[in-house]
């Protein structure tokens, strides 16, 4: 019986398969596969009016600019800076705030402040940037009217390289902490009850019970979540910056996606502004793969 | 209980304190918002508004509700976010069902699988993208703002696990014995188990699609096309009314704070709306989507 099954869906029915992946195919060949082929540009002294064809094949002269251009390369030391500490930061905030949240007894509450804190992930950076421009504002702003009720003077947070940077991170965290905290949340979840109960019987207090039970179970979790954003290092967060920044920060703030929409896209650079953006493909696709693999070798984690 | 000491007792009061005020933390830039929003304009610019309005008025609504602009971005994204929403989810469905075939029942499985999961890891970036969707002249068409984003390859994952773990392959082959095809199979038996996985996708492709601004900066060149996200990025954040081709004056009411800020409330009234929902879901999905034993 088996067997017939399985063979008509070898020989007549697994027809409707490939066809329900044609509109998936299509859209991502033109929408997906095609862009990679524009990739060309990144070699070129790319003019929109000759194209593809007739435009000047210059090498890897747009890549030689990157590492010359000073501002390419701080923008690409700003992109790691920022990118780095936001993944640390993601990191074991989340994970301070699980271990916190598991300490909590009433459900009531626990649920309450799982609420409030899931918010703002969903709220995208054109909303928070419209508040935080608000509430940062010298003049004015409600931060800065209770940092002087502190006596301390009015920070320009959004106008001053280094506060700016503090800004992006802080916001970044404040942002997500809550959301990434799901993810520990349901490893703490499964930790077998009966450890607490025999860490009981031995005499350990909650506190020697969350050091020796409940963080060691999140470990795994930990390295998992730690490897799979190393594939983020060139991601500092297009959407936050570029509904923060302005002229004031480049300097300190602008990251490797705001310098190609801003070069390539509307200073019409083309070919420069590709090249940058290949370079970061490329280094995220290595990053991706080399953090898969090490997720599946340290917890044997697989994605699919 | 006797292992909770004095001292653990106190850090449980601490620890619900310094949580309460974490959670404060999460939602207070959104109370000030609304706050501002309902304040008398002159209270907003003497900044003396905190958490509750001053001077109570419906005057920033009114105004907002009232310009053709935003009303027409507000119809913008919402057409935007359904359409977007059901090519998004119809394309997981059709993907993640033939990819939830082992290989042995659909040769070329693997393969396709690949050819989905690479555009995961490599894109041609910004500049190329652009340069397709206006060479195929979707500049100014909703379907720019559709199509680029309608294979998520994340979401056929996650649904494609879904169907692999909680469709009973004994319903399937009974259903194929009796005669049905792979279209009949998966709308009679996959859909209905699935509803709820469906409705979660759907709601996270939603949420995605009304919070998406860059693609409405990027390949409309006519205001009046903009998304409710994209008018907001322009007016209220980039603070910049030149790059739109509108009569300035027209705009200018839009500049005041009160005014601002009861454009933000608007943007995020939706979201709010549907996080209840989300919430029940989200739990679930992630871990379904990230943990697989």
């Amino acid at each position: 019986m088996k067997q017939r099954v399985a063979r008509r869906w070898n020989f007549k029915l697994t027809w409707p398969l490939h066809v329900m992946l044609v509109p998936g195919i299509v859209l991502v060949l033109i929408f997906a596969y095609l862009p990679m082929l524009g990739l060309v540009m990144a070699f070129q002294d790319f003019q929109p009016q000759l194209g593809f064809f007739r435009s000047e094949w210059i090498g890897f002269e747009n890549f030689k600019l990157m590492f010359e251009y000073p501002d390419a390369r701080q923008v690409i030391w700003n992109t790691l800076l920022i990118a780095v500490i936001k993944i640390v930061a993601h990191l074991i905030v989340p994970l301070i705030f699980a271990l916190l949240l598991n300490e909590v007894r009433k459900m009531v509450f626990k649920r309450f402040v799982q609420t409030l804190v899931y918010l703002p992930h969903f709220l995208s950076w054109v909303i928070l940037g419209g508040i935080l421009l608000d509430m940062l504002s010298t003049d004015g702003g409600l931060v800065n009217q209770a940092l002087g009720w502190f006596g301390i003077e009015p920070i320009f947070f959004l106008g001053n390289g280094d506060w700016f940077r503090f800004t992006v991170i802080f916001s970044d965290v404040w942002k997500d902490f809550g959301f990434s905290t799901i993810i520990f949340l349901a490893a703490l979840s499964g930790i077998n009850p009966d450890f607490y109960e025999a860490a009981l019987i031995d005499g350990a207090n909650r506190w020697q019970q969350m050091l020796k039970i409940t963080l060691p179970s999140l470990i795994p979790i930990t390295i998992v979540v730690g490897t799979l954003s190393l594939g983020n290092i060139l991601n500092a967060g297009f959407d936050q910056i570029f509904n923060l920044y302005n002229p004031l920060v480049y300097e300190k703030g602008d990251i490797i996606d705001t310098y190609v929409y801003r070069v390539g896209l509307i200073g019409g650079d083309f070919g420069f502004g590709t090249a940058v953006g290949v370079f970061k493909s490329l280094v995220s696709f290595i990053l991706i793969v080399i953090s898969y693999r090490l997720a599946y070798k340290l917890a044997n984690y697989r994605i699919f | 209980m006797h292992h909770r000491s004095l001292s653990y007792r106190i850090f449980s009061v601490g620890n619900n304190v310094l949580l309460a005020l974490l959670s404060f933390l999460c939602i207070a830039p959104l109370l000030h918002v609304l706050a501002v929003s309902f304040s008398s304009s002159a209270a907003a610019d003497a900044n003396i508004v905190k958490l509750w309005p001053i001077g109570f008025s419906l005057e920033a609504y009114k105004v907002t509700l009232a310009n053709e602009y935003f009303i027409g971005s507000f119809f913008n994204s919402i057409t935007r976010t359904l359409l977007g929403t059901a090519v998004a989810v119809g394309m997981s469905i059709l993907i993640g069902y033939s990819l939830s075939k082992e290989t042995n029942e659909f040769k070329g499985r693997n393969g396709y699988a690949w050819f989905f999961v690479f555009t995961m890891l490599f894109s041609g970036g910004l500049i190329p993208g652009y340069m397709i969707v206006q060479k195929l002249g979707l500049l100014n068409s909703i379907w720019a703002l559709v199509l680029p984003g309608a294979v998520s390859v994340y979401n056929t994952i996650l649904l494609m696990n879904f169907f692999r773990t909680s469709v009973p392959k004994a319903l399937e082959e009974a259903a194929f014995i009796d005669g049905a095809g792979h279209f009949r199979a998966l709308w009679s038996i996959y859909l209905p188990i699935s509803l709820p996985s469906l409705a979660t996708i759907s709601l996270f492709t939603m949420v995605g699609h009304w919070n998406a601004w860059f693609d409405g900066l990027i390949y409309m060149t006519q205001s009046e096309k903009y998304p409710m996200s994209t008018l907001l990025q322009t007016l209220v954040v980039q603070r910049d009314l030149s790059s739109m081709n509108v009569n300035a004056d027209e705009m200018k009411e839009l500049s005041n704070r009160t005014v601002k800020t009861a454009q933000i409330f608007i943007a995020t009234l939706p979201i709010i709306a549907v996080y209840p929902f989300l919430q029940k879901f989200f739990v679930k999905g992630i871990v379904l989507g990230s943990v697989k034993e």
